[in-house]
């Protein structure tokens, strides 16, 4: 195990280094970097300084490299727009979007499961067949234009939830949380469900295909043959061993939810980092772009060595094919 | 399952004498699901009209002589300014009628998430192949650029990479084509893997055939089936995506507004009731994405061996 966590912390660190290479060369080699990293409004001689100052007189290797230290000093650069340390503007908003990304989550799994349970189990019943094809339209809907639908339907025209923003906030642990106060919730319910929408679907889909498999197995035939009532041969045999497949790829949806709360904070003005990064792309405040890349690639990293070591802990074949 | 599957077997032969092709059978048991079929039914009146839009629509949405300002936010079914057509579905901010813009729309929209998926197949195919067939080194090299490309979403990869590039219709067709080859290269590699210890492989290398033409002529084909499934929701995917990054404002110019960026106009007017700038454009590029699922769905559980039994 402890070879394993070493070798696959070092592939972390080499994918991470990897990403540095590729974010540098996106924002420093393809686009101009004087364009990009020198305010736009600035005159010839502030240009010529500030290009001495970044040091974009230098060969790319050692800009590259006083990049790569400046990272791992937490420095990323000052946005323009804000004029704040680009990583201080992004860990800010982060709260917003992770209350986001867990509360879709949440809403994934509780309505998920218990719909990809009951289509797998009785596949050719009338229900199952509503529940697939909801899945296919939860597959297909736009998340942002299913967001608009909401927005239009219960803040316009039925008043009941807010239709944009977050609404007040409770600070707990430094940090600002709106899902503690009620109106909180009123203005996460939508977002949240919105960037559930495409999870559940997903979380059917899996528990449906999982269950059916299961189902034809030996051990399962077994456990029937072998009398054990049905609602053990489903609850014990069956949904344990489509568990391990459903939990791994939520885990890793997680850092897919939190990417694609993206669209739904621009849709709801959702004030998190999501919506921060757009609004950076729009007015070219890139050094906000290249921190919240940075800070999006390690989490990604940090999140599927996670979900690979719970595997690995969980099934130890895994383990033993990377032998 | 045994039944459903034997009968069209059993009845195909007794209707028409012919001989029971691979594509014969494909077709039968694709039409047994009647919203598959519907769903192909769609996706072709969609593409005939995306195709012969100039021919269709009422207005040439992009002629701005044809455009008339006061005529703008009218509501569906309204008459023009001077009474010569009625906007069935509305009009834009700037007078535009909604029909034809969706027509346009859906023309920018197909030719982005097709043409992004057909170069995507080509490479991600292509790649995967050779992964398989190479193995080794080559093998390694190839699966972790996948691995590495399929652990970033995709919104992630392409905001990226459009961050980098620019907005554009080329920019976004190769952001499109670099989230989505590793789909394909995966799959292929997964298949390809199986068919090369196959006999006929080991026969055309005895034959000393080239390695292209045994890849491309002999291993290719039969790597076919996963690869259109895949390939049919591909095509479904990109087109959401690019709706996405147009509707986020990073994707196709204004100058030729897909259905993302028909939808994301009409964001403005929504807060005031006039639902129909965004709605009839999410209604068509929705009916557009579940057809092609459904067709798509129909397929993978058509030429799944898995769910043979």
């Amino acid at each position: 195990m402890a070879v394993y966590l070493l070798r696959r912390l070092l592939q972390s660190a080499l994918v991470m280094l990897a990403m540095s290479v590729i974010v540098f060369i996106g924002v420093y080699a393809i686009g101009d970097p004087v364009e990009i990293l020198i305010s736009p409004d600035a005159d010839q001689m502030e240009r010529e300084r500030a290009i001495k100052a970044l040091g974009l007189d230098l060969p790319l290797w050692q800009q590259y490299l006083s990049f790569l230290a400046n990272a791992l000093r937490g420095d990323l650069g000052r946005s323009f727009v804000f004029n704040e340390p680009a990583l201080q503007l992004i860990l800010q908003r982060m709260p917003a979007t992770l209350e986001l990304a867990f509360g879709a989550m949440f809403i994934a799994l509780l309505i998920g499961l218990p719909l990809g349970l009951y289509a797998g189990l009785k596949p050719h019943s009338a229900g199952a067949k509503v529940v697939m094809a909801g899945s296919i339209l939860g597959f297909s809907l736009p998340t942002f234009w299913v967001g608009l639908m909401l927005i239009m339907v219960f803040a316009v025209q039925l008043g009941w939830l807010p239709s944009t923003g977050r609404g007040p906030t409770v600070e707990v642990l430094g940090l600002r949380w709106s899902f503690l106060t009620w109106d909180g919730l009123r203005h996460l319910a939508m977002p949240a469900l919105n960037l559930a929408l495409f999870k559940i679907s997903l979380v059917i889909r899996l528990t449906r295909a999982g269950v059916r498999e299961t189902m034809l197995m030996d051990y399962v035939k077994f456990a029937r043959a072998k009398g054990l009532s049905p609602a053990r041969v489903t609850y014990v045999h069956v949904f344990k061993n489509i568990l391990i497949p459903v939990v791994t790829v939520v885990g890793l949806e997680l850092g897919s939810t939190i990417a694609f709360s993206v669209v739904t904070e621009s849709v709801f003005a959702w004030p998190g980092m999501g919506k921060l990064i757009i609004d950076s792309i729009n007015v070219l405040d890139r050094p906000v772009i290249v921190a919240y890349l940075m800070i999006i690639v390690l989490m990604f990293i940090t999140i599927n060595l996670l979900v690979d070591l719970a595997y690995s802990a969980l099934d130890p074949r895994v383990r033993l094919e990377n032998k | 399952m045994s039944a459903s599957t034997a009968s069209p077997a059993a009845t195909t032969p007794a209707r028409a004498p012919k001989v029971e092709t691979p594509w014969r059978r494909f077709v039968s048991e694709f039409c047994e699901s009647k919203l598959a079929l519907a769903g192909l039914i769609v996706f072709a009146i969609i593409v005939f009209i995306a195709i012969f839009a100039p021919w269709l629509s009422p207005q040439n949405p992009y002629d701005l002589a044809q455009l008339d300002i006061m005529d703008g936010r009218l509501e569906p079914g309204a008459r023009d300014g001077a009474d010569t057509m009625t906007y069935w579905l509305g009009t834009d901010d700037q007078g535009r009628d909604m029909l034809s813009g969706i027509m346009y729309g859906l023309r920018i929209s197909l030719l982005v998430g097709a043409g992004s998926a057909i170069i995507a197949c080509a490479v991600g195919a292509s790649l995967g192949l050779l992964a398989a067939y190479a193995g080794g080194r080559t093998d390694t090299v190839i699966m972790r650029l996948v691995d590495l490309q399929l652990s970033f979403p995709t919104i992630l990869a392409a905001l990226m990479i459009l961050a980098f590039l620019g907005k554009g219709i080329f920019n976004v067709v190769i952001a499109l084509v670099i989230v989505e080859w590793a789909y394909y290269a995966r799959t292929v590699r997964g298949t390809a893997l199986v068919e090369r210890r196959r006999e006929y492989i080991e026969a055309a290398q005895c034959l000393a055939l080239p390695t292209r033409r045994v890849i491309f002529r002999h291993l290719l084909p039969n790597c076919l089936p996963p690869l259109i499934v895949v390939a049919t929701m591909q095509i479904a995917r990109a087109i959401a995506l690019e709706a996405t990054l147009s509707f986020l404002g990073l994707g196709v110019p204004i100058t030729e507004p897909s259905l993302g960026l028909l939808i994301s106009n009409g964001y403005e007017y929504m807060l005031s009731g006039k639902y129909w700038i965004s709605f009839y454009p999410g209604i068509a590029l929705l009916i557009t994405i579940v057809s092609i699922n459904l067709v798509g769905d129909q397929m993978r559980d058509v030429l799944n061996p898995r769910l043979k039994k």
